[in-house]
């Protein structure tokens, strides 16, 4: 049912059932917002939003209050205006005002709304927040100083993650948010996924940096420093430095790589191949020999802490293959090591991942072997964009460059590993042709695609139905495990990626890319995935070259000790 | 885990978050405060992240999180004893005791409370140790009440 209302002396339509945010967003006025997550229950705690109702002469706020027929709204009276900039002056007033030197300098949403309200003078004095800075989680430091109690990490962390490491904690002018006991985040459950990060209006999330040894190992001349980066990155760079949304700067951001003084650049798209080999291989084995099923993906770190920490009794279930980053990692410093002459305690590692928790997988003890670590140092794509603005890159006038080989070729099956759905699609285009001997006929499985959060398909191999579900957001994860444990369902294999829509949208990316780049970062995957001729793993040249000479096989000896590993039970505060 | 709070815990429906508070009271009540082993039990037995039961357990000030001392001092911060000088009371005692309202020392042997109002304003400031009330106290005599508990501590 639609009805009219007045906003700002102006008829406009309105549904029964949406906000009065809903209406304005929809006829394109702006107002600001704080603790507002779209698709989320409001909460209206913050009061950024607040309109005037001329009907009831009150404020009220617009994310919560539904319409009404004949409501009279203001969207920008002085009293509107003048109520926000007090909000923003409060949250200032316990603020610690060190803006020049916070990693959202120029990004931070108390930043913009107090530029935009021209708060031009500190007229409310409050005691300055005075909390401990928890560093102790690999991948996400938090400053609680700089939090304005928005809650929207709460809320990210409960209801996308099925977390919820961290709440609100104490009352009023005491609250802060954090832990249980309010520990630091290394003893929680926290899965690092980073989304959190994502959502926060301010720095008091960010991730945990590795800037000053890579600089030290970047002018080291012992020093070999390599570099690879994940599927996502090279669509998702482009916002981080004003180019683009969604566009693929593979070709500059490999030149950028070089000039920034990485010595040889890899794609870890290549080792998203070595996984499908690995994984696919895994899958046919385990079904054919009765093994543990469903099986389910392990590229996703985040998960993987998730699945140690809440379905212990699932680890049989997930494939012991390395994620693509920890893959690369050892075979640069075993098979491309022995290639290049190159010692491997020389080799410096760098990974450039959409992802906060591959912080946490590369420092796993599991990923070390016989004391030499598989990646050294962890780069989001937040801060590969700092360290391109910190060498002075001009990306306008960069000649696109290719990765280096080997490790550089990929196909576009593994680029897919980007999107939600994606190394499900490549696996299922690699067992096709392990199983058949012969190719899949269509290679785009619709079902799986898009931002859903839980995808299910069959899909009909050699007459055997595989069926297979793809999940993104750790909480439907948990409802879809749920339902496995309760016999409700059956798969043959699952792929989990604990951040909604899959890395392209990781913990590790831009903040504050809106819902249409997000989606246009997936677009440019498929679009490269439509265009390009080799479109399945076990076709990539190089993959073929590095089970010739150093490999052998799919699940032989060597794969077994570089590329496989195990998990365990994690005992944490749940 | 401890056989009381198992007692505890069954005395209320598995999965029902609605009793929190009453679960915490009834550990409360029984231990004395709030262990971390306890609160991981309620979020085991209630299906509920132990982050959410610390955060309602942190809003009301009835929940403590360490043991009670030997000695208990309740220290109330009411308006009349607000007036007469309770704040530097309450300064003077945590300088002696070594830590802030709301915890025990490391000895165990005193921990410090905040009350709203002991209802003895005529006493003003007030404070009550292990229930005995001691009034007009002020920041010379309140080190000379607290040398007596220790003593009797140490004995």
């Amino acid at each position: 049912m639609s009805f009219l209302i007045e906003i700002n002396n102006k008829q406009v339509e309105a549904r029964k059932g949406e906000t009065i945010l809903d209406v304005l967003k929809r006829n394109g006025i702006k107002v600001p917002t704080l603790c507002h997550l779209k698709d989320m229950f409001p909460t209206g705690s913050c009061r950024m939003c607040v309109v005037e109702n001329l009907k009831t002469n009150r404020l009220v706020t617009s994310c919560s209050t539904p319409v009404e027929e004949g409501m009279k709204i203001l969207t920008h009276s002085a009293r509107v205006v003048e109520s926000r900039k007090t909000i923003v002056e409060l949250l200032l007033s316990n603020h610690p005002d060190d803006c020049l030197y916070c990693v959202r300098n120029k990004n931070c949403e108390l930043q913009n709304l107090s530029e935009e309200l021209h708060v031009r003078e500190r007229r409310i004095r409050g005691v300055k927040n005075n909390n401990h800075i928890d560093r102790s989680s690999v991948s996400i430091v938090r400053d609680p100083d700089k939090c304005i109690l928005c809650g929207r990490c709460v809320r990210v962390c409960e209801e996308v993650m099925g977390v919820s490491c961290i709440d609100f904690i104490n009352r009023g002018s005491k609250t802060v948010i954090g832990t249980t006991f309010n520990q630091g985040l290394n003893t929680s459950s926290c899965v690092n996924c980073g989304q959190c990060i994502m959502v926060c209006p301010t720095g008091a999330l960010s991730e945990k940096s590795h800037f000053p040894e890579l600089l030290s190992m970047l002018s080291n001349p012992e020093k070999t420093v390599v570099v690879q980066y994940a599927p996502a990155i090279s669509v998702s760079l482009a916002e981080e430095l004003k180019l683009e949304p969604g566009k693929d700067i593979n070709g500059i951001m490999n030149a950028a790589l070089r000039k920034i003084g990485f010595k040889y650049v890899f794609d870890t798209t290549f080792t998203a191949d070595l996984t499908i080999m690995e994984e696919a291989s895994e899958l046919v084995e385990r079904v054919k020999t009765g093994g543990v099923l469903p099986m389910i993906t392990s590229c996703c770190p985040g998960w993987i802490k998730f699945a140690e920490e809440f379905y212990p009794e699932m680890i049989p279930n997930l494939s012991s293959c390395k994620s693509p980053q920890q893959m690369m990692g050892a075979v640069i410093k075993t098979y491309w090591s022995g290639k290049t002459g190159v010692k491997p305690e020389n080799i410096y590692s760098v990974s450039v991942m959409p992802c906060t928790a591959k912080k946490f997988e590369a420092q796993r003890e599991e990923m070390t072997n016989k004391g030499i670590t598989d990646v050294d140092a962890v780069l989001t794509t937040r801060e590969l964009g700092q360290l391109i603005r910190m060498f002075g890159i001009d990306m306008n006038n960069l000649a696109p460059e290719t990765t280096d080989s080997p490790l550089g070729y990929r196909s576009s099956a593994g680029k897919l590993f980007a999107a939600s759905g994606g190394v499900m699609e490549a696996a299922i285009r690699t067992a096709y042709h392990f199983i058949t001997g012969d190719e899949l006929i269509k290679f785009k499985i619709e079902a799986l695609r898009g931002f859903k959060g839980c995808k299910e398909a069959e899909v009909d191999i050699d007459g055997l139905k595989v069926k297979v579900a793809v999940v993104n957001g750790l909480a439907n994860a948990r409802i879809l495990l749920d339902s496995i444990k309760r016999g409700e369902k059956t798969f043959h294999f699952i792929e989990i990626m604990a951040c909604p829509g899959g890395c392209l949208n990781g913990g590790g990316q831009h903040i504050g890319a809106s819902e249409e780049d997000v989606k246009q970062r997936m677009k440019t995957i498929y679009d490269i995935d439509d265009k390009e001729t080799i479109k399945v793993s076990h076709k990539n040249p190089e993959i073929i070259q590095i089970y010739e000479e150093f490999l052998e096989k799919p699940l032989g000896h060597k794969s077994h000790e570089l590329l496989h590993t195990h998990y365990y039970k994690r005992d944490v505060i749940h | 885990m401890k056989t009381e709070i198992i007692d505890i815990l069954q005395k209320y429906p598995a999965g029902a978050k609605e009793n929190l508070i009453p679960i915490l009271q009834d550990i409360q009540g029984n231990e004395g405060f709030l262990s971390k082993g306890s609160v991981i039990e309620v979020g085991n037995y209630l299906s509920m992240p132990t982050s959410k039961i610390f955060g309602v357990a942190t809003f009301y000030n009835q929940f403590r999180f360490s043991p009670l001392g030997k000695f208990h001092i309740q220290v109330c911060r009411g308006t009349a004893c607000h007036v007469l000088g309770s704040l530097t009371v309450l300064e003077t005692i945590e300088k002696y005791v070594g830590v802030k309202a709301g915890s025990t020392s490391r000895d165990g042997i005193f921990s410090i409370e905040e009350v709203a109002c002991m209802g003895a304003c005529g006493l003003a400031p007030v404070i009550s140790v292990n229930g005995n009330f001691h009034a007009k106290v002020n920041s010379e005599s309140i080190k000379e009440i607290l040398d007596s508990y220790r003593k009797q501590a140490e004995l």
